[in-house]
């Protein structure tokens, strides 16, 4: 195993830093910072106390009884959707904005795509008093309108990014842009267990909490591992999150679902870590979607959280090695498992968690019966409807 | 002596600061891009950068960006550029650097690239999210065919990071004048072109300022500490306000001379 640790910075050949040189310092400083905050007792009191009480964990670990008839597995879901502000970014954005809270920053800026990152930045920024600014692809700010407005009422200032597909990768372009620029007074909080060396670690470290709990919890629930650990992935920080904890339990399959859009055979899909190639975005190596010759591709899904033609690059080391293995999920296929968990289980997930949730049925076929599974439910639906109802829409016009 | 060495040793010999260029390779087309760097040349720039476009160019500012973006649209690639340099050589040896980002490389291959860029008529390279510490893939061809790379220091550079820059560079230090991104409007030029020359004491090797250098009075302010100046988003600005290739390269043509008779004084 090569050292994934804060100090490393690399995956195997995956990660680094390939940012311009005005970056680079502020990256040692972050990198020094985080260790010192880690190693404060005091940080990680405070850090954990928030968790507990304010975001409300631990999260439940509940046992899908509707999926779980239906296919012939143990279905566990793991609730981050219960998470405040209703996805898992809230784990990360807490530890970063203490972190950026005792480096002295003023001012915190975020990129965001479906807006959990950026509402979930907004959230902590409001909580523990630093200003808070948000790119967010102009594309974007259209599709998940509700949540501008929240991020607006949190006091976020919200800067639509009108430059190439105005997308997240185009907001994290702007997000690097100020972030050069107002180097000084700035902290930039990563939403994913991406970008350059120290992000991908520190996110991952900050998400750990996710596998934890959910190791702890089906371990005191069936008395044994999983068979398997299932979590979609965009840039990654839920899917590292609930990994993490099981990376050394070989036997636990650990399944990460990418965004197969259109279909993976059209150029409309977010799959880099199954159909891209390795190359260099937004500061790390890994697998990206570029053509040939490495300009980066526009990526396309039903959901805004996973619309990156990138991925951190621990998953890059953990597909190559072997140890996760990665499938996508279409657009329409993530659509009924919407549908199905809300009318099996009464609950609206996040269209990216859908994407997991949709793997539950190939994955019935390919487990023996009675298998156990853990599907990390990363958030909840409520910002989806209008996106659900537009689709439909589409097909029956 | 590389020719990017050679510029600099004969602007210091004339006792001038040597003047940087930067195009944008396709901006709108490889045709135009031609006929810029020949007049860029012909009017007294000592050095051209050509920027080679990328999808994401999270360094620059918006006119470089939008210039990235109508040369992404007319279809320019690395390949394509490397074939503007060959004909370019049919009527200048101006030195010429290859300016952009690490990912059309890779793609390309290190070595590979080298080679053809060699053959091309290149002179360098220059590629903004390549720090010291990760450039080795393309430092280690470059420096065997005796092409040079060319590191950025920037103002918040330490003094390791500094040495580490130096320890690769072969011809000039790029020095950012302020901390931000290309096309950003500097303040206090001649405090940042003081510490560009101060580098240039420290490291024995010239140093060249870039970033928020737009106007003939500017340059000239420069000029006065500093060995070399760049000048890029202006120029772009001057090509992209221009309709169509004559004025194009009259626009250019006037800047660059405006520039380098400023420097001259
Ligand atoms: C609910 C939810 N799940 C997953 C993601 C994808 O991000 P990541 O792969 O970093 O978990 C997002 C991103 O916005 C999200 O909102």
């Amino acid at each position: 195993m090569t050292d994934t640790t804060v100090e490393a910075g690399r995956f195997g050949p995956y990660g680094g830093r390939f940012v311009a040189e005005t970056l680079v310092p502020a990256l040692d400083e972050l990198s020094r910072a985080y260790a010192e905050a880690r190693a404060d007792e005091a940080f990680e009191a405070e850090r954990l106390d928030l968790l507990a009480h304010y975001v409300g964990r631990p999260t439940p670990l509940y046992r899908a009884r509707g999926l779980s008839e239906e296919l012939g597995l143990e279905v566990w879901l793991k609730r981050e959707d219960l998470c405040h502000t209703g996805a898992h970014k809230v784990n990360n954005t807490i530890g970063q904005v203490l972190l950026a809270k005792r480096m002295g920053k003023e001012r915190v800026i975020a990129e965001t795509g479906a807006g959990q990152h950026g509402v979930a930045t907004a959230t902590a920024c409001a909580l523990l008093g630093l200003r808070c600014e948000v790119f967010m692809g102009e594309e974007d700010v259209r599709r998940q309108a509700p949540n501008v407005r929240r991020m607006a009422l949190l006091g976020a200032e919200v800067h639509p990014v009108t430059s190439g597909s105005r997308t997240l990768k185009d907001a994290m372009n702007e997000a690097l842009r100020d972030w050069v620029t107002n180097i000084a007074n700035t902290y930039y909080c990563v939403g994913s267990a991406a970008g350059p060396h120290p992000y991908p670690a520190i996110v991952r470290d900050f998400q750990d909490v996710i596998g934890r709990e959910a190791r702890e919890q089906i371990l005191s629930r069936t008395g044994g591992l999983p068979d398997a650990v299932v979590a979609c992935v965009g840039g990654g920080s839920n899917a590292i999150g609930i990994f993490a904890a099981f990376l050394g339990d070989e036997k636990v399959r650990l399944i990460g679902v990418e965004a197969a859009g259109e279909g993976v055979t059209t150029p409309h899909h977010a799959a880099p870590l199954g159909h891209g190639r390795v190359g260099v975005l937004h500061g790390m190596k890994t697998y990206v979607l570029a053509d040939e010759h490495g300009q980066i591709q526009e990526a396309h899904s039903v959901s805004a959280g996973l619309d990156y033609p990138g991925v951190g690059p621990e998953h890059s080391w953990l597909k190559d090695t072997g140890r996760a293995e990665y499938v996508s999920i279409e657009d329409g296929e993530a659509l009924t498992a919407f549908h199905w968990l809300a009318s099996s289980e009464g609950i609206l997930p996040a269209l990216e968690s859908s994407h997991a949730l949709a793997y539950l049925r190939p994955l019935s076929k390919r487990l023996p019966a009675g298998s156990v599974v853990v599907v990390n439910l990363s958030g909840r639906g409520d910002k989806d409807p209008e996106t659900v109802q537009r689709v439909l829409e589409e097909q029956t016009s | 002596m590389s020719r990017i060495a050679d510029a600099f040793a004969r602007a210091k010999d004339d006792r001038r600061a040597a003047l940087v260029i930067y195009l944008s390779a396709g901006d709108p087309d490889l045709e135009t891009t031609i006929a810029l760097v020949l007049a860029a040349a012909e009017a007294g720039a000592d050095i051209i950068e050509l920027g080679v476009p990328f999808s994401d160019p999270s360094a620059d500012g918006p006119s470089i960006q939008r210039a990235s973006e109508r040369a992404l649209a007319s279809g320019t690639t690395l390949t394509g550029v490397l074939g503007a340099v060959r004909t370019i050589r049919e009527s200048t040896s101006v030195p010429i650097l290859l300016f952009g980002y690490y990912n059309p490389i890779i793609t390309y291959g290190e070595a590979r690239l080298v080679t053809d860029a060699k053959e091309a008529g290149v002179d360098g390279f220059l590629v903004v999210d390549l720090p010291p510490e990760e450039c080795a893939p393309l430092h280690g061809p470059a420096l065997a065919a005796g092409l040079d790379l060319v590191p950025l220091v920037a103002p918040t550079s330490t003094p390791a990071r500094v040495e580490a820059a130096a320890s690769i560079a072969s011809s000039f230090i790029y020095y950012v004048s302020l901390t931000g991104v290309t096309g950003a409007r500097a303040v206090a030029l001649g405090e940042a072109a003081e510490r560009a020359n101060a580098l240039s004491q420290q490291v024995g090797l010239p140093v060249a300022l870039g970033f928020g250098v737009k106007t003939p009075a500017d340059a000239a302010e420069v000029a006065a500490h500093a060995d070399g100046v760049v000048v890029g988003s202006a120029i772009v600005d001057a090509a992209a306000a221009a309709d169509g290739q004559q004025a194009k390269v009259a626009a250019v043509r006037e800047l660059v001379t405006g520039l380098a008779a400023a420097m001259a004084k």
